[in-house]
């Protein structure tokens, strides 16, 4: 099987797992009585003032399945229901005003994890039972345990109680006002502020920018980078004692280029299959960072929406799409670790 | 048979099992961080049996997990000697908070652990055993559950279920017995082609006693030991849905609640910022302490089961 059919055969099996996450989501939602369930439907604040004609249109009070296909076809449409709390308006669309931030927290995040990760676990395995082996060693598990919601309050407490830097939310107040208010002639091109920032030549705001994403990134990456160099540093364990580094070594090549181009691609490859425990980590990371640090993207919202009394559309809508984008990246994973190793579209 | 004979036989059939113990135990001696973790989850686990004499309950309190609050003000104290570790935002005692937190922490641990095992070992032994339409289900249905990240399906099923303990422990359960009914499946698979599951298959076994007597036995202790480790990182999640405000009501005796009332308050007044330092310190070494412990125990035990790194 060559690696088009592969990501072919990968590909199709997304669907059933795809429908699978809506039949979950509606499952859960049978919980509910048809008056509560009438909000996932509702589109504007004006039919929520008529639960009633809500029921009687999407049939809430018909058997389970036939109200399974009036809700997916409303999803399909892009209507995930309305939030009555704040902030208020149809799910979807504050759910896509919300991501650039969170993206741009995983934007800075994603490549610190991936690279201090990898560097540390690879030197630590190099340098076994040396001292660098055991600082690395130590911190980590101690990164590994720390409950990214204390880490977080125990940065606010360092950086900005103690020492007054780097404060919580995303923009100096006046520059979110600039940033917000019509007339400025502030151009969003991606929502990003640290890039938004350069494009419209106002680079005083992508700097006040980065300096808002210093702790809730740092509070993001510890615990996956620590469990990144504890993964990568048995992979590279195992890796080094093979025989075909013996084989390096034997002919003769450096110690660079038996560690770097033998011993590190070949650690590489497990590793792929776990970073769909990290995108996992960093999901769920965004929900508690942002949180603390008062950051206004998804996780945020939906933390806020899932308080009670909860919103029910913002919960479901944001675990949808957060099924959804976990379903593609692991899609994603899987299709790199084929294309790097032919044994797995071979095998 | 007589009573010498029994006990011989009984020696021999468990044998391999105290071999198997002692050696875990000389292993785990050797490597002074497991015992370090062991150490402190000890201490957890007599801070969560003497509750009741560290920090007794009120007279005419009948619920032992709700925190003695002493009136309304928002301003948390400093430790004194009536509270020994201050009172937190909103004047719930801290220490009452923390040491009945210990029993919280273990009660959502075990039982979740135990019933998500019964659970997925139910299940998973049914479809590795039987495979067919009920394995193809189980399958699909662990697909649909690892398709969420953890924290995000149990946010979204507390909000559904209500916000108290039960909501959690329900949610945690839901979400972790798929992993241990893979892995018990994926045991009896390998169990079910070995010859003297045949043998017993052959010599006219029930179904129901090659599964107990034959095929559990033999793939049952590292999922056992695995589920039991999972007891930090279940605790773990249950605190962060409580900080997120998804748990019960204010006042009630867990970690992370007690540190969720602490985030207005991080920041004191100029001159001293660190004025209020109990109400976010001591919750959170305790969850970090205890966490820590179960990682350290953890790391400890997977490396003595890993069959190539063993006795070399």
């Amino acid at each position: 099987m060559g690696l088009r059919a592969y990501i072919v055969r990968r590909t199709l099996l997304v669907i059933p797992t795809l429908i699978g996450v809506t039949l979950l989501v509606f499952a859960v939602v049978q919980v509910l009585t048809p008056e509560q369930r009438a909000a996932l439907y509702v589109t504007s604040e004006k039919e929520a003032r008529d639960i009633e004609e809500i029921i009687e249109k999407y049939r809430l009070r018909d058997p389970v399945y036939i109200q399974y296909f009036h809700w997916m076809e409303q999803i399909l449409r892009g209507n995930l229901g309305y939030n009555m709390k704040s902030p208020r308006g149809p799910v979807l669309d504050i759910i896509l005003r919300r991501a650039p931030a969170s993206a741009e927290l995983c934007m800075f995040a994603a490549p610190i994890i991936v690279i201090l990760g990898i560097y540390l676990g690879v030197k630590s395995a190099v340098h076994r039972d040396k001292l660098i082996d055991h600082v690395t060693r130590t911190t980590s598990i101690i990164g590994w345990s720390l409950p990214s919601f204390w880490l977080g309050i125990l940065l606010l407490a360092i950086f900005y109680a103690g020492f007054g830097l780097f404060p919580p939310g995303r923009l100096r107040p006046d520059l979110q006002y600039f940033v917000f208010s019509p007339a400025s002639g502030w151009n969003s091109y991606t929502g990003l502020y640290t890039i938004d920032g350069l494009l419209n030549g106002r680079p005083d705001i992508t700097f006040d920018a980065l300096k808002h994403l210093v702790l809730p990134v740092m509070s993001l990456t510890i615990q996956i980078i620590a469990m990144l160099v504890r993964i990568m540093r048995s992979s590279m364990l195992e890796s080094l004692s093979k025989g075909y580094i013996v084989t390096a070594r034997a002919k003769g090549l450096s110690q660079s280029e038996v560690i770097n181009k033998h011993a590190r691609r070949n650690a590489l490859i497990p590793v792929i299959t776990l970073s769909g425990m990290l995108i996992a980590g960093l999901v769920t990371g965004v929900v508690i960072t942002e949180t603390i640090f008062n950051y206004p993207g998804l996780g945020q919202f939906a933390a806020h929406a899932a308080l009670p009394p909860p919103s029910m559309p913002a919960v479901l809508g944001f675990a949808l799409f957060t099924g959804v984008i976990f379903i593609l990246a692991n899609l994603i994973v899987d299709i790199v670790y084929a294309y790097i190793d032919p044994r797995i579209r071979l095998g | 048979m007589g009573i010498s004979s029994r006990l011989k036989k009984f020696k021999t059939e468990i044998g391999p099992t105290v071999k198997e113990m002692k050696f875990m135990i000389t292993r785990m001696k050797k490597s002074p961080l497991s015992m370090v973790g062991v150490a402190m989850l000890l201490f957890f686990v007599a801070v969560a049996l003497l509750a009741p004499v560290l920090a007794p309950v009120p007279e005419g309190q009948t619920d032992p997990y709700r925190v003695p609050r002493e009136g309304y003000l928002a301003e948390p104290k400093p430790p004194s000697e009536k509270h020994p570790f201050g009172t937190t935002p909103w004047q719930f005692d801290l220490y009452y908070g923390v040491i009945w937190g210990t029993r919280t922490a273990f009660r959502i641990g075990l039982i979740v652990v135990l019933s998500a095992l019964a659970i997925g070992l139910s299940i998973g032994t049914i479809a590795g055993y039987y495979g067919g339409v009920i394995d193809e289900l189980m399958m699909r249905f662990t697909d649909i559950i690892w398709a969420f990240p953890n924290l995000i399906l149990c946010m979204a099923l507390v909000s559904v279920l209500g916000p108290t303990l039960d909501s959690i422990i329900l949610a945690l359960t839901i979400v972790g017995w798929p992993t241990y009914a893979r892995v018990i499946r994926g045991e009896i698979l390998k169990v079910r082609e070995e010859d003297y599951v045949e043998a017993a298959k052959a010599v006219g076994c029930s179904d129901f006693r090659v599964i107990f007597k034959h095929v559990l036995p033999n793939s049952i202790y590292s999922i056992l030991i695995m589920a039991s480790l999972d007891i930090g990182a279940i605790v773990l999640t249950a605190a962060a849905l409580m900080f997120l405000g998804l748990g019960p009501p204010s006042g009630y005796a867990d970690w992370g609640q007690m540190i969720s009332f602490s985030r207005g308050w991080i920041y004191a007044s100029p001159s001293n910022p660190w004025g209020y330092w109990w109400t976010w310190t001591i919750p959170g070494v305790f969850i970090f302490i205890f966490v820590l412990a179960w990682n350290l125990l953890g790391d400890a035990v997977r490396d003595i089961f890993d069959p190539t790194l063993r006795r070399r």
